[in-house]
């Protein structure tokens, strides 16, 4: 029971990384960039979240919040991706990555300046209730969080699969030339996919901070989201959720069996053994390179 | 503008332009060496600081300014010369021993992690090394018989000649010898850069499929490249672990190894002029913000608040400016500043423009 019991908090924590993690993948599939404040931008959502609902601040109705609160987010993704990553179009990949930390640092400062650096929780309708089933005692958040999680990623899944504007998104990433070639706006492509990815990001900020608390240097978690993301192999939706859920669930396990100091090893540990042994994750999309 | 008329392959690959280049920088080098006795103790253990900052810099410089390999793991390799350096003089070797050891045990460490991680690529590299510099935190703690874990250590005073050198009791000699360390890595850098290894490092950055196909072993010159770096940034890890006297498991962050990454992108990626550059801005930063925050209290109303993060907000923004407005760094911008006053009134803004290379995906090619 006590395995089981383990097992469930690790999904919900995984689901988390997992829709970092998801968030990352969508801008690496999308423009090949890795967005290295992807922890941070959850964390804002997060933080305009609760800036918006919680008594002490504005006070407005959660589910009213919400879909506010994931516009705005949307639109500051799409800010990022026109102000800061669209002049930056045609430099290296590592000009990008070393952007998106300074952008990082930059959210972080905002965040603790505007919000304060103690950490908060979300107020919200489903906490503190639990949901028992058959002996196991779950937390309603914990549920809310695994089926959010799924549902988002099969969405996410499916847009990309099936529809015109994912089409056009994966080709825009496979090679910039050929997509605008082939008539795809790729810069107005690639804004979308930054909106999309920062209300990813909100989500994940707001199921984190409905199941504890967050504080402005919780983006750093976005960290333990790259393994997650890593492990699933970086161009892959479903590897992302997936490794999140191997991460997030190996981490209880390995702080309850493994002695203490090397538990928290764990998760880098095994990032960098894929990255090693398997370095385009367990869903390769790598296949063999020619000249 | 002065226009050097070549006549041999030496003068060419000469370090020094002509006589007036190789004057300016000789007299730096005086007034570098007579600093004690123009500064008062604050200043030369400031800019003792920013000498070490440079070297590491340097360090990092060769990876990712020469080969073009970003390393967002270097704090490791600081942590690992400043532990090495310590333990060695506690077992009772002399200073000018364990040093360059300090270094060379760092550049194997290095060489050995780079084996399997420069079979990464770009940004599964850099993912690389920010684990390994999360992870370094808790090695040490978990090696505490030799780090000391937790409660850390203390650098013991070193002696050098029978002089003391010391940070605090006598910052000049400590200023000298971190002066010196810079002189011989930099000499060392500009040698390296035009020897075939340094070149072979230029190659593979602009191109690893041209490199390759000119004979370039790809494998083995990302390894010694990783390997250099590592060793110098050993070095410079031993200077801070004796600058700052005692150190322990925190000290050298992953932070750490965030901002010498950006320190060598505002300085000017794949020049050294960039790393001491950057070196003097992440040296001063704090002081000039301190200073900026006293200067604006009487504006805004506040007193001498302190803003956590602040010098980190600062530093991301000033780097986002340059990323997007200066793409070369400040070095890059000194020498658009020089070109523009020696040709003028002919200087062009298209003359610094860099070609755009349009992205393909690394997963499907």
């Amino acid at each position: 029971m006590e395995i089981l019991q383990l097992l469930i908090s690790g999904l919900a924590n995984g689901c988390v990384y997992g829709l970092i993690a998801l968030g990352f993948v969508l801008i690496y599939k999308a423009t090949e960039a890795v967005n290295f404040a992807q922890g941070d931008i959850m964390v804002l959502g997060a933080f305009v979240t609760i800036g918006l609902t919680n008594a002490e601040h504005m006070g407005l109705p959660f589910w009213a919040a919400l879909p506010v609160s994931i516009a705005l987010l949307a639109g500051f993704g799409y800010l990022v991706e026109r102000l800061l990553i669209r002049p930056m179009f045609g430099q290296s990949q590592t000009a990008v990555v070393i952007l998106t930390i300074a952008l990082g640092f930059v959210i972080r400062f905002a965040v603790g300046l505007i919000w304060g650096h103690d950490p908060q929780t979300l107020q919200n309708p489903l906490a503190g209730r639990d949901l028992a089933l058959a002996g196991l005692v779950l937390g309603l958040e914990d549920v809310a969080v695994i089926v959010v999680t799924l549902l988002l990623t099969g969405s996410l899944f499916a847009f990309f699969s099936r529809t015109r504007l994912g089409l056009a998104m994966q080709a825009a990433s496979q090679n910039q030339l050929a997509a605008y070639y082939m008539g795809i706006p790729v810069r107005r492509v690639q804004g979308l996919v930054w909106a999309l990815a920062g209300a990813v990001a909100c989500i994940a900020g707001i199921l984190f901070a409905a199941k504890g608390a967050v504080d402005p240097s919780t983006g750093l978690m976005g960290i333990k989201a790259f393994a997650a993301a890593v492990i699933g192999g970086f161009g892959s939706l479903p590897g992302a959720l997936l490794g999140g859920l191997i991460v997030g669930v190996i981490e209880p396990f390995a702080s309850r069996y493994i002695a203490a100091g090397y538990s928290q090893v764990v998760p880098y540990a095994l990032l960098m053994a894929v990255l090693v042994f398997r370095p385009h994750g367990l869903f390769s999309q790598m296949r063999s390179k020619k000249v | 503008m002065r226009i050097v008329f070549k006549t041999d392959y030496v003068q060419d690959i000469r370090p020094w332009k002509d006589r007036y280049q190789l004057g300016l920088y000789l007299a730096l080098l005086a007034l570098a060496v007579a600093a004690p006795w123009l500064l008062d103790a604050f200043y030369l253990g400031e800019l003792t600081n920013v000498l070490i900052w440079a070297v590491a810099g340097l360090g990092l410089m060769v990876l990712t300014g020469h080969t073009g390999q970003a390393s967002l793991g270097h704090a490791a390799f600081l942590a690992c010369g400043c532990y090495a350096n310590i333990i060695l003089l506690e077992a009772g070797l002399p200073f000018l021993l364990a040093f360059p050891l300090a270094g060379l045990v760092t550049g194997v460490v290095g060489a050995l992690i780079a084996i399997p991680a420069l079979r990464l690529h770009g940004i599964y590299l850099a993912i690389f090394t920010l684990a390994l510099s999360i992870l370094t935190d808790d090695i040490i703690v978990l090696s505490e018989p030799w780090t000391g874990g937790v409660s850390g250590k203390y650098a013991p005073p070193i002696n050098l000649f029978g002089v003391m050198v010391d940070r605090w009791g006598t910052p000049a000699p400590f200023y000298w010898l971190t002066l010196a360390v810079v002189v011989l890595v930099t000499l060392g850098y500009i040698n390296l850069l035009r020897a075939p290894l340094g070149r072979s490092f230029i190659a593979v950055r602009d191109s690893e499929v041209s490199a390759q196909a000119m004979g370039v072993d790809i494998a083995r010159t990302k390894a010694v490249s990783f390997g250099l770096s590592c060793m110098v940034t050993g070095w410079a890890g031993a200077l801070m672990g004796l600058f700052a006297g005692a150190f322990n498991n925190e000290t050298f962050s992953v932070v750490i190894s965030i901002q010498l990454l950006m320190m060598i992108v505002i300085g000017g990626l794949g020049s050294i002029h960039g790393a001491f550059l950057g070196a003097i801005v992440i040296g001063f930063l704090p002081q000039f913000l301190s200073i900026a925050k006293e200067w604006l209290a009487p504006l805004t109303g506040g007193g001498s608040v302190a803003i956590p993060g602040l010098e980190f907000g600062v530093f991301g923004m000033i780097l986002i400016a340059f990323l997007l407005f200066e793409p070369m760094g400040l070095y890059g911008r000194w020498l658009k500043i020089r070109t523009w006053f020696e040709l003028f009134p002919f200087y062009r803004k298209d003359m610094f423009k860099r070609q755009k290379t349009y992205l393909r995906t690394e997963r499907l090619k």
